[in-house]
């Protein structure tokens, strides 16, 4: 390999963008859009999903060309032709789904692309000793001889990094970096961006988490429907802030009153002793057992493929379990989705674009997906369509989803008002328990606060509702108990008033409860 | 993201032209065939005006020709509307062929076992006994699909081979007529249909007969059943997203099945109205090459069954017209079967380009909120994550 200088004194200085517009037919994602980030400084990018954070980022590492505006790297005009001579430049890019070959080594994927020291001869022993170096200097522990697809996702993560500082980035770019990690990996990633920060790098850090912008970065640029709101320094700045800068009104958090007890019954839903084969992309589930109570929220914590998905189908009828029981309201719970769907239960799936709705029909067509043989939907063997129209019509307004109208297409919609949907559907033939997986991932702050209240409403109207979640602030803000699900097994089952976000963290990263219980 | 300021007076002019250009992308297509067919035509030394002109003339520019345009438009026209059926439930119906063909033997079998009934009675029988067959002749490779994943474009290919054979064996045997036999000449066709099963000519001495009306009366029933009926929503569900049709509670294999079924069916029936109005016996090479044509007739009319009505004429009326042009300017007709498969490629082609405009479009109009938050790789050949 080419040995990248990446010990040396990193060569970036700083990086740029001046008025940066970039246009797609009908639409600007960034509209004169400026910011710059210093060596030695960690600078996020806050927005909400579709404000043009992944378009500016595309932009710096050459994906795209800037229709307007300018790019100054140390100072001298560039321009930035493709990922390769962004590399070249020393601008590398951490994706949040990470490009790794899954069956190749740590080291054959960090030698991936790059020539041999050696000619036409491979020289990964070379390449190993770098990447071990490398990651010492950080206190890492990275084996380059292991195979990629036995490396857990924060490991992997740490491979990218590693992958990009070999190649010399001085500038790195991390495009919502904590999505797929637990709590105790996320400080591990923070430890060491900050120890990168000390060695004078420049560290531009995508996020929406307003906790960690503040515990992490030095300044912020806030993007908002692909405007510059402005750059602040984090110092001073509170979450209430940098919300109201990123969404420009005021959110309604969930409030305490929101939260009232509700009398709580015998159990609506019982899980015994469920178990299954393992599914595509997760582990098998194993004696998985739990209760969920009419008016209670229950949480389940996870990192994500742990399960969840799993626990989810096989409750919902899509998958066959190899053991146990379930049982709603006294009654087994058997069947393909659709008996279940009749005994009361509803299912809001967390893959939405592909499993929870169908993109090529109308919102109308998707609000009927579930429900599409029963009254009033149907008539016989027919559809009633004038009120298929009337119901949806209402369904639409009921649940504030924005679209021109119900024959619209439902890919056309944004993300959160296609979810709000799937909620108008689940909920509007009033399940008895309802399974909410991932139901407010990649979906803008308003629609978010939106379907909160809406699983608050069914929680005080008596119903039941299992919340899958990887995000643990969203757990902790909703359940009032908190499950935490580890490689297919449920680790512990707490109450909300017991539940503190390290212990949780350490859970799902497999800890067992003896050990946590000192 | 902020809109660009255009007035949404030019917004919908753009998108009305859109629909315009997207309609006229088939003509486009076939006017793109048409013209590499002239150039070949230069190449034998013809005149594509002329031979065109002849074509033209012998499809649509006469009575008799109007008539046997429409009368071979009836049997594409049913092939069409079945393989529109299959493929909505993404189900590749090649086998219109071999359904066509046992729909023609089993509706000749029946019609001549029955003879005695009065024609009221005989007629829907015969067309039923068709069409029942052809929905057999598609169970087998439905099954096959929605139980044991075997791909239906194979198994429905070897199905016609099978039906072929059969018609051979029939034909040359226990179907051979008795005339045929007692003349000495053996000429593989069966016995004539009894008079009371044949369909009536809507205009005399051609071959122009009622099955048009059935099969225009058809596509309506078929467009209500995709879209007016719990089981045509079903179909469609299952085949825009089989994941999501499972999660509706819809069971997939048996709509899967179903689907292949029905589109026998009408494939079969095409078989039975082919012999029930035109020919009142199976002879051999009766199935015409309908049901592959019939595929092009689906996809020329957008997969939609009244787009598949003027498809089949036009489509009939190349057929004709082939004849014409071969009689005027002496080309082989099978210059007109590469123009066929010309058209395919073009209108295959331009179906491709309508989706990517749509799909260009789409993202156009789309606010593109839940794209970047559903991640993807940073590959710049997709649609701009905003």
């Amino acid at each position: 390999m080419v040995a990248a200088a990446q010990q040396a004194a990193p060569t970036i200085s700083s990086l740029e963008l001046f008025n940066i517009t970039k246009r797609f037919p009908g639409v600007v994602a960034n509209n004169r859009v400026s910011f710059e980030v210093r060596a030695g400084e960690v600078h996020a990018l806050l927005g909400e999903n579709g404000a043009g954070k992944s378009t500016l980022m595309k932009i710096i590492y050459g994906l795209y060309q800037p229709d307007d505006g300018q790019i100054l790297l140390n100072g001298q005009p560039v321009t930035i032709s493709s990922p390769q001579d962004a590399i070249a430049r020393g601008i590398g890019m951490i994706h949040q789904h990470f490009m790794l070959v899954p069956s190749l080594t740590v080291a054959e994927n960090v030698a991936l692309g790059l020539k041999s020291s050696r000619g036409m001869r491979l020289d990964l022993d070379v390449v190993a000793a770098k990447v071990e170096r490398l990651a010492a200097s950080y206190g890492l522990r990275v084996d380059p001889r292991a195979e990629v697809s036995r490396l857990s996702v924060g490991e992997q993560q740490r491979v990218e990094i590693i992958k990009a500082l070999y190649r010399g980035a001085d500038l790195l770019v991390l495009d919502e970096p904590t999505a797929v990690l637990t709590p105790q990996e996320a400080d591990d990633l923070f430890r060491m961006l900050r120890q990168m920060r000390e060695e004078g790098r420049a560290l531009i850090f995508i996020s929406h988490k307003l906790r960690e912008v503040l515990a992490l970065c030095d300044r912020v640029t806030v993007l908002r429907d692909g405007r510059q709101v402005g750059t602040f320094p984090t110092a001073g700045m509170s979450r209430g802030e940098l919300a109201r800068l990123m969404v420009g009104r005021e959110i309604a958090a969930p409030h305490a009153e929101d939260r009232a007890p509700v009398p709580v019954g015998p159990p609506l839903l019982q899980v015994r002793g469920l178990s299954s084969s393992a599914g595509a992309g997760g582990p098998a589930l194993r004696e998985v057992s739990f209760e969920l109570s009419p008016g209670e929220i229950l949480g389940l914590a996870g990192v994500s493929g742990n399960g969840q998905r799993e626990l989810a189908d096989v409750i919902a009828g899509l998958r066959p379990s190899s053991a146990g029981e379930i049982s709603l309201g006294g009654a087994p719970l058997v069947g393909g989705p659709g008996e279940r769907m009749a005994a009361g239960l509803s299912y809001i799936p967390e893959e939405r674009m592909r499993d929870g709705a169908i993109m090529d029909f109308s919102v109308e067509e998707n609000l009927i997906l579930r429900d599409h043989t029963r009254p009033p939907y149907a008539r016989g063997p027919f559809l009633d369509t004038a009120r298929v129209s009337t119901v949806c019509r209402e369904l639409i307004t009921r649940f504030a989803v924005k679209t021109p109208g119900p024959q619209t297409p439902i890919k056309s919609l944004s993300g959160g008002n296609i979810q709000k949907v799937i909620m108008a559907r689940e909920l509007a033939r009033e399940p008895r328990v309802l399974i909410a997986a991932q139901p407010t991932r990649g979906v803008d702050i308003g629609a978010t606060a939106y379907i909160h209240r809406l699983l608050l409403d069914m929680r005080a109207r008596g119903g039941a509702v299992l919340l899958i979640s990887e995000d643990l602030d969203e757990i902790l803000a909703l359940a009032d108990r908190i499950a935490v699900i580890h490689d297919g097994e449920i680790a512990a089952i707490m109450p909300r008033a017991e539940a503190d976000p390290e212990r949780i963290g350490l859970l799902m990263a497999g800890a067992s409860t003896e050990s946590l219980s000192h | 993201m902020t809109r660009t300021p255009a007035s949404p007076n030019r917004g919908t002019i753009r998108r009305t032209g859109a629909v315009v250009v997207d309609a006229l992308l088939p003509l486009g297509a076939v006017v793109a065939a048409l013209l590499v067919g002239a150039l070949v035509l230069l190449l034998l030394g013809k005149n594509p005006a002329l031979a065109y002109g002849a074509m033209f003339r012998g499809a649509f520019g006469s009575l008799s020709g109007i008539t046997q345009t429409l009368a071979k438009a009836t049997p594409l026209l049913l092939v069409g509307l079945g393989v529109i059926i299959a493929f909505r439930a993404q189900v590749i119906n090649i086998g219109g062929e071999g359904q066509l063909v046992v729909g023609a033997l089993a509706a000749t079998a029946c019609s001549l076992a029955l003879r005695e009934l009065p024609g009221w009675l005989l007629l829907p029988i015969t067309a039923l006994a068709g069409a029942l067959a052809g929905g057999l002749w598609g169970l087998v490779p439905g099954l096959l699909k929605a139980r044991l994943d075997v791909n239906e474009i194979l198994s429905t290919v070897m199905m016609n081979a099978i039906a072929v054979q059969l018609m051979n064996y029939l034909l040359r045997g226990p179907m051979l007529d008795p005339a045929q036999v007692a003349a000495g000449t053996n000429i593989p066709q069966s016995a004539a249909l009894p008079e009371a099963a044949w369909i009536v000519r809507l205009v005399p001495r051609t071959l122009f007969h009622a099955g048009f009306i059935l099969a225009l009366v058809l596509a309506v029933v078929v467009a209500l059943l995709l879209w007016r009926t719990t089981l045509g929503y079903r179909i469609r569900a299952v085949g825009l997203s089989p994941s999501a049709a499972r999660y509706a509670g819809i069971p997939v294999a048996t709509i899967t099945a179903t689907s292949m079924v029905l589109s026998g069916c009408l494939c079969g029936l095409a078989g039975a109205v082919e012999v029930m109005g035109v020919h009142h016996r199976v002879v051999e090479g009766i199935s015409g090459g309908y049901g592959f044509s019939g595929i092009v007739v689906a996809l020329f009319g957008g997969l939609h069954p009244i787009g598949a009505i003027p498809a089949a004429v036009l489509f009939g009326g190349l057929l004709v017209g082939a004849d014409q042009m071969q009689r005027t300017v002496q080309v082989p007709a099978a210059l007109i079967t590469a123009l066929n498969g010309l058209v395919v490629l073009m209108v295959v082609s331009s179906t491709y380009a309508t989706q990517r405009r749509a799909a260009r479009r789409q993202s156009e109009a789309a606010r593109p909120t839940a794209r970047e938050a559903e991640g993807g790789p940073l590959d710049p050949q997709l649609t701009p994550d905003l």
